[in-house]
């Protein structure tokens, strides 16, 4: 039961982050995702100062809106000049450095562990149950993030054609009336309640992977925006059930080993891919120019 | 707290520690600037992350805390993972950034499970490795300290050393290739010497924050200045300065972590610089704005309205000068 509990919640996160990762593997905006990551940390941090307990909904909300400021804030700078990577830095160090500040001020009336906002735990998951009148309903981090999971496929699923437009072509979007910046923000608001809901389980840390690696693997096998999402979510879970086992068999940590595995499957995804791999690309050369030296 | 503060640098270790962290970060600030020229900032991030593994790996190996030794395992990993972003791009359809975030992602991992592996064998507490992750200037053995010192200063050196090829390579690298330059050479050297100051960053703000060390004050000197001269030396006073602070605020106040002290101080002459700079600053900014504002409604006010067309269009022309 313990196995399954922590494969679920491996799951989820890979579920939720999959779907998510594509859209920002596509506008070319993977390392706003990292930034995201970091800097939902202050708000975590003052979601619990203010209420004083591991109020989920008070935390997914506290993040949520310094996602957003970390976007707006990234933005302002990019359109002052700067470089986007430069101002990607500079914004994610700073807040993430406030985040820190505020919870080793605190660490004697704050129950946060930094290691575990880092790292996570997700061995401890099956043990924090959820309890409603008295009745055991299974883990807490399960319905938070199958709460997340829900909440980004309903708005997906719902505004499936102008996200995809958005991801393609912004300008044609907006051309034909999609509020594009309202879509932007609408991701990048659902990356850091992703992120916030995962930061218990995997760590802020290495949420960032579980966006990105699993997208842009799928992003190598496949050219259909569907199946690309498809394919994401199935290599997230694949991982983080690969990674369990793998954890399990090192002793070592469980998120870390699910990023690991990720990495592998990448890894030979980018060699292996029948449309995009190496030794695809690499046999494609040769007979073109075998066909060459024919003709 | 001003005894504290007095007693603090009345100690002979720690005005090492403090002059170690100065170093530190105008090494990283005069590396940064070239980074942030060449459009790298994040590379550092992705460095940082890559380096856990390596310092795993030669804590592994060797079983002891080694500075040195951790350098080496540092720069072997860094080097893996440069090239990785690099075979990424150029093999596949896969952007930069992406490759940036999974290289990042994947060699942290590994990381993670490399130390995880190396506290359940019993000896993590002796290793020290968690302080990596958040730096922890004020507790740095004597013998680190003159080691980061070196280190940086040798950093420096070469920077001054080479500074034309480097100013060439950063900001023309065919015409640096047409001089003659070995501009494949010169660009593995930044390379190295951003790894270099990537790993012994980490020591005093650790793997999370480094990034900031080379990106912050690098791109608050921007601001002041159009001089690659003047802006290398003002990114190593900021990153000196915010060195500097930092160690004294996490070292008197208990319980504050180094990196993100210096990182919040690196960030507030950021600040400073983004609004008040002449010329490049917003507040500069806003006031020529608002004169070029008032000036054209002078001219567009005199009846010769062929004059409030020659100003519209030379509002224009400097407005887009400005972006």
């Amino acid at each position: 039961m313990m196995d399954f509990w922590i494969i679920l919640t491996g799951s989820l996160v890979a579920a939720t982050c999959g779907v998510l990762g594509c859209f920002l593997v596509l506008r070319k905006m993977a390392m706003v995702g990292d930034a995201i990551s970091h800097s939902v940390l202050p708000g975590i941090a003052i979601a619990f100062l203010i209420s004083g307990s591991r109020d989920s909904v008070l935390m997914l909300a506290g993040a949520a809106v310094l996602g957003l400021i970390t976007v707006f804030l990234i933005q302002m700078l990019q359109q002052s000049g700067l470089q986007s990577d430069a101002s990607i830095g500079i914004v994610f160090t700073a807040l993430f450095a406030i985040g820190v500040i505020l919870i080793s001020l605190n660490a004697s009336h704050i129950d946060l562990d930094l290691d575990c906002v880092l790292f996570g735990e997700i061995a401890y998951v099956p043990w924090d149950t959820w309890i409603l009148n008295g009745y055991d309903m299974g883990p807490a981090a399960v319905w938070m993030l199958g709460g997340a999971l829900l909440l980004v496929l309903a708005l997906i699923g719902l505004f499936y054609k102008q996200f995809k437009l958005c991801a393609f072509d912004p300008a044609l979007a907006a051309a034909v009336g999609i509020p594009v910046a309202l879509f932007h923000y609408l991701l990048m608001g659902m990356v850091s309640v992703a992120t916030v809901a995962s930061f218990e389980s995997v760590g802020a840390i290495l949420v960032v992977g579980m966006l990105i690696v699993p997208a842009s693997t799928a992003y190598l096998l496949t050219d259909r925006l569907s199946r690309m999402l498809l394919y994401s979510v199935l290599i997230g879970i694949l991982s983080s059930a690969g990674g369990y086992y793998l954890a399990k068999w090192l002793d070592a940590s469980i998120a870390g080993a699910m990023i690991s595995v990720a990495g592998i499957l990448f890894v030979l995804a980018f060699i292996f891919s029948p449309l995009h791999g190496l030794a695809a690309r690499y046999l494609k050369r040769r007979r073109l120019k075998a066909e060459a030296g024919i003709a | 707290m001003l005894s504290s503060f007095t007693s603090w640098f009345a100690d002979p270790n720690l005005q090492w520690i403090l002059m170690g962290s100065l170093l530190l970060g105008l090494g990283s600030g005069v590396i940064g600037s070239f980074a942030y020229l060449r459009k790298q900032s994040l590379l550092g991030d992705a460095l940082a992350h890559a380096a856990l593994p390596g310092i795993c790996i030669a804590f592994m190996l060797s079983g002891v805390k080694s500075m040195g030794l951790f350098i080496l395992g540092a720069i072997i990993s860094g080097a893996l993972a440069t090239f990785g972003i690099h075979a990424i791009t150029r093999f596949s359809r896969i952007k930069q950034d992406a490759a940036l975030g999974i290289v990042l992602s994947v060699f942290f991992g590994i990381g993670v499970v490399l130390m995880t592996k190396i506290q359940h064998s019993g000896n993590g507490n002796q290793s020290g490795l968690d302080k990596y992750m958040f730096g922890q200037a004020a507790s740095m053995m004597l013998s680190d300290v003159y080691l980061v010192g070196a280190v940086s200063l040798v950093l420096i050196l070469i920077c001054a050393l080479l500074f034309k090829e480097f100013k060439l390579v950063s900001f023309d690298p065919g015409f640096a290739r047409g001089m003659g330059m070995r501009t494949a050479f010169l660009e593995q050297l930044l390379l190295l010497m951003t790894v270099i100051a990537v790993v012994i960053g980490i020591q005093a703000v650790g793997v999370v924050l480094v990034a900031a060390l080379l990106i912050t004050p690098a791109v608050a000197a921007r601001y002041w200045t159009d001089r690659l001269g003047v802006m290398v030396v003002f990114a190593g006073v900021f990153g000196g300065l915010s060195g500097a602070v930092g160690t004294m605020i996490s070292g008197t106040l208990s319980n504050l972590p180094t990196g993100p002290v210096t990182v919040l101080a690196a960030t507030l002459l950021f600040a400073v610089s983004a609004l008040f700079a002449p010329n490049r600053g917003l507040i500069a900014k806003l006031m020529r704005r608002s004169r070029q504002r008032v000036e054209v409604r002078q001219w567009a006010g005199t009846p010769e309205s062929g004059l409030g067309a020659a100003a519209s269009r030379r509002y224009a022309g400097e407005r887009s000068a400005d972006s």
